[in-house]
């Protein structure tokens, strides 16, 4: 049986080159990068080279500004809670609802320690309110995080705009942009911003799981969380990582050089995706109409069909999909980014994401649109809601 | 990802029983849209005998390998055994589910239940006199009741002891309320010393309440304790604010009632 890979959001394949660079490094190439032979100069120019690899994907204007980490929630608790190590008695924190998990459950932790936290709401075409956040930035603000894109809708936040707000009305206050769903699929130009720190995923572009990076502008002071050796400027500790290091520069170089690709290609691919569902089925909705998306992500409910049944179907037919993000599929809440979108209940529950990549082929979009109309229709045959649907279909 | 067993995933791939019957006996309905549970069971009955059983789900797989397996456990049997089928026969004969999904069992018991109730013209089955609170593991008041006399105190001893909100947890804020209605009158029947009850006013106010004052900068002292009268000093943004008062009475008074005793008053302390 094929098999169709539409879930790119929760992570990707890793591209063979990555795989061929990093080999090298569990083999010969093993040396710890702070020892002084020869061997451990290798390792060590290898992860210069990749940070300054890393660097130009960012768009920063030092390698010095990059800091590798195990994951994008290593680097969100990092930026988060290093920066509010510093920040003294400041106690006010602000955030979006429809943030990762790993930002919304470790500003709920700072709830715990006493932080006052706000949460800036969306539109229900997923766009922030910005007004709300003008309204909320004060100067007892330590922190604002938001998104540059939307792991669930794609959807695309103005967060070189955000900095200017809050910088306009508090200088002092720092910013944290979560840009592990835009790297890889648009431009970072974080020097032009006047964001002052960035986390970024390796494996959301192709390297493999268990590396990151965060980018700290120059100048700007974190504490950090892992304590220990002089690695990572002492701000991350522990023997670095050298194959995944080596893989995320390697990955993040050919990202890069693969931009105009996901902009045009795969967005062509998305948009016919989009188009040979929502045209052929008439209980199709699609959950973001922004303009601003990322190009490999879209969001379609199916009304009065749950999500779960339609994954469950699709993986039958080899096709790879998610409902709302990973992480929450351990819990019986819908969607918490749909929920903050206001999406009506009629397709709330039956809200399928399909994220491609730049290894997505046309014959497989063609698949999806071939088979998803009339397995759709066999499981709106079971929904109880048949004047409802039969009023749409 | 869910573990379903073998049954389950035919039983959702392949529902038997799929769709209505045109003047049905009996209907029943659970669950509703907004939920992303919903299940219309339709039977034909013909001398006290289920002849027929179409069902309709809103729901995951597990929820629709529910319903077309308790269509097939009822179609042919005598309403005197229907009756008796519980969501644990249904779960059993599924081969498992995993403990999350249990309410999707619970879903087709109470569509048969309001089916039966719809054919007789009133509630069948099991005495409503003992309220089930725990759904998905059928754990009625009674069981949660004799848990706590027994010495559970907190929501964690309850669902260790009885299962009651384990698996979906909708129930917890009902087990709460009757561990607070019970935990507290068994505690205020001892009498207190002096001693004893100014040291749970002032650990009460050190661990329940100047967390929440201190969300909003606030703080509060004990100063005295006189009879059942209590003299606080409240401190950072709560002192001088105009809402000190209801702060008082409404939050701090309020609070302290709840945990100790019924009778106590709050007074701000004189400088």
């Amino acid at each position: 049986m094929r098999t169709v890979y539409l879930d790119n959001n929760a992570t990707t394949m890793v591209d063979p080159i990555v795989v061929e660079t990093m080999l090298p490094y569990f083999k010969e190439k093993y040396g710890n990068p702070s020892s002084i032979y020869e061997m451990a100069h290798i390792t060590h120019d290898a992860i210069s080279e990749a940070r300054e690899k890393v660097a130009n994907f960012f768009g920063a204007n030092s390698s010095k500004e990059i800091i590798f980490t195990s994951c994008g929630s290593e680097s969100a608790n990092m930026a988060i809670r290093g920066t509010l190590d510093l920040c003294g008695t400041k106690k006010h924190i602000i955030t979006t609802k429809v943030e990762h998990p790993c930002v919304l459950n470790t500003y709920k932790e700072l709830e715990k320690k006493g932080y006052k936290t706000d949460y800036i709401g969306v539109d229900d075409n997923g766009e922030l309110n910005l007004d709300e956040l003008k309204n909320l930035v004060s100067k007892d603000t330590a922190l604002v995080s938001i998104m540059a894109a939307n792991n669930e809708t794609g959807a695309i936040y103005p967060y070189e705009k955000t900095a200017e707000i809050v910088k306009e009305i508090n200088p002092d206050t720092k910013v944290f942009v979560d840009a592990v769903q835009a790297a890889g699929k648009i431009k970072l130009d974080v020097k032009n911003t006047k964001v002052d720190l960035m986390g970024i995923s390796g494996h959301k572009f192709h390297a493999p799981k268990g590396i990151g990076a965060l980018y700290i502008k120059s100048g700007t002071m974190i504490s950090p969380i892992i304590t220990g050796g002089h690695q990572e400027r002492a701000l991350r500790a522990g023997t670095e990582n050298v194959p995944y290091i080596v893989g995320m520069g390697c990955a993040a170089e050919l990202a890069q050089n693969n931009l105009d690709y996901e902009g045009n290609e795969v967005k062509r691919l998305r948009n016919m995706l989009e188009e040979g569902i929502l045209s052929n089925i008439k209980n199709a909705r699609l959950n973001s109409r922004t303009k601003l998306r990322v190009p490999n992500t879209t969001n379609i409910g199916f009304e009065y069909i749950e999500g779960e049944l339609i994954l469950l179907h699709l993986d039958e037919l080899g096709i790879c999909a998610s409902s709302g993000s990973a992480c929450t599929s351990g819990s019986l809440e819908p969607s918490h980014v749909l929920r903050a979108m206001k999406t009506p209940f009629t397709s709330l529950h039956g809200s399928i994401r399909f994220s491609l990549s730049r290894f997505t082929k046309e014959e497989d979009i063609k698949y999806v649109t071939d088979t998803m109309p009339a397995l759709i229709k066999k499981l709106a045959k079971i929904s109880p809601f048949q004047k409802e649907l039969s009023n749409i279909l | 990802m869910w573990e379903y067993s073998e049954t389950v995933k035919e039983h959702y791939k392949n529902p038997k029983n799929v769709g209505s019957i045109e003047n049905a006996d009996a209907i029943g309905e659970a669950g509703a849209l907004a939920c992303g549970d919903a299940l219309k069971l339709y039977l034909k009955i013909e001398n006290d005998i289920v002849v027929d059983a179409k069902f309709q789900t809103f729901g995951c797989g597990s929820a629709v390998a529910s319903s077309s397996m308790l269509t097939e456990m009822i179609i042919g049997k005598p309403l005197e055994e229907v009756k008796k089928i519980t969501n644990k026969d249904i779960i059993e004969r599924l081969g498992g589910l995993p403990p999350e999904k249990t309410h999707c069992s619970v879903m087709g018991r109470e569509a048969l239940e309001d089916a039966l109730k719809n054919y007789y013209g009133y509630e069948v089955g099991e005495s409503k006199t003992d309220k089930v609170i725990c759904n998905c593991y059928s754990v009625t008041e009674s069981v949660i009741k004799e848990a706590i006399e027994h010495g559970a105190k907190t929501l964690k001893d309850v669902m260790e002891a009885t299962y009651a909100g384990s698996a979906c947890g909708r129930c917890k804020d009902s087990i709460q309320k009757i561990i607070d209605s019970m935990v507290d009158n068994n505690e205020t029947k001892e009498e207190l010393t002096p001693i004893q009850f100014a040291i749970k006013i002032n650990s009460a106010l050190e661990e329940k309440i100047a967390p929440e004052l201190a969300k909003d900068s606030g703080g509060i002292e004990l100063v005295d304790i006189k009879g059942k009268n209590i003299y606080v000093k409240l401190k950072g943004t709560c002192k001088g604010c105009p809402n000190s008062k209801a702060t008082l009475t409404s939050f701090v008074e309020k609070k302290l009632k709840e945990l100790i005793d019924n009778d106590i008053n709050v007074f701000e302390a004189q400088e």
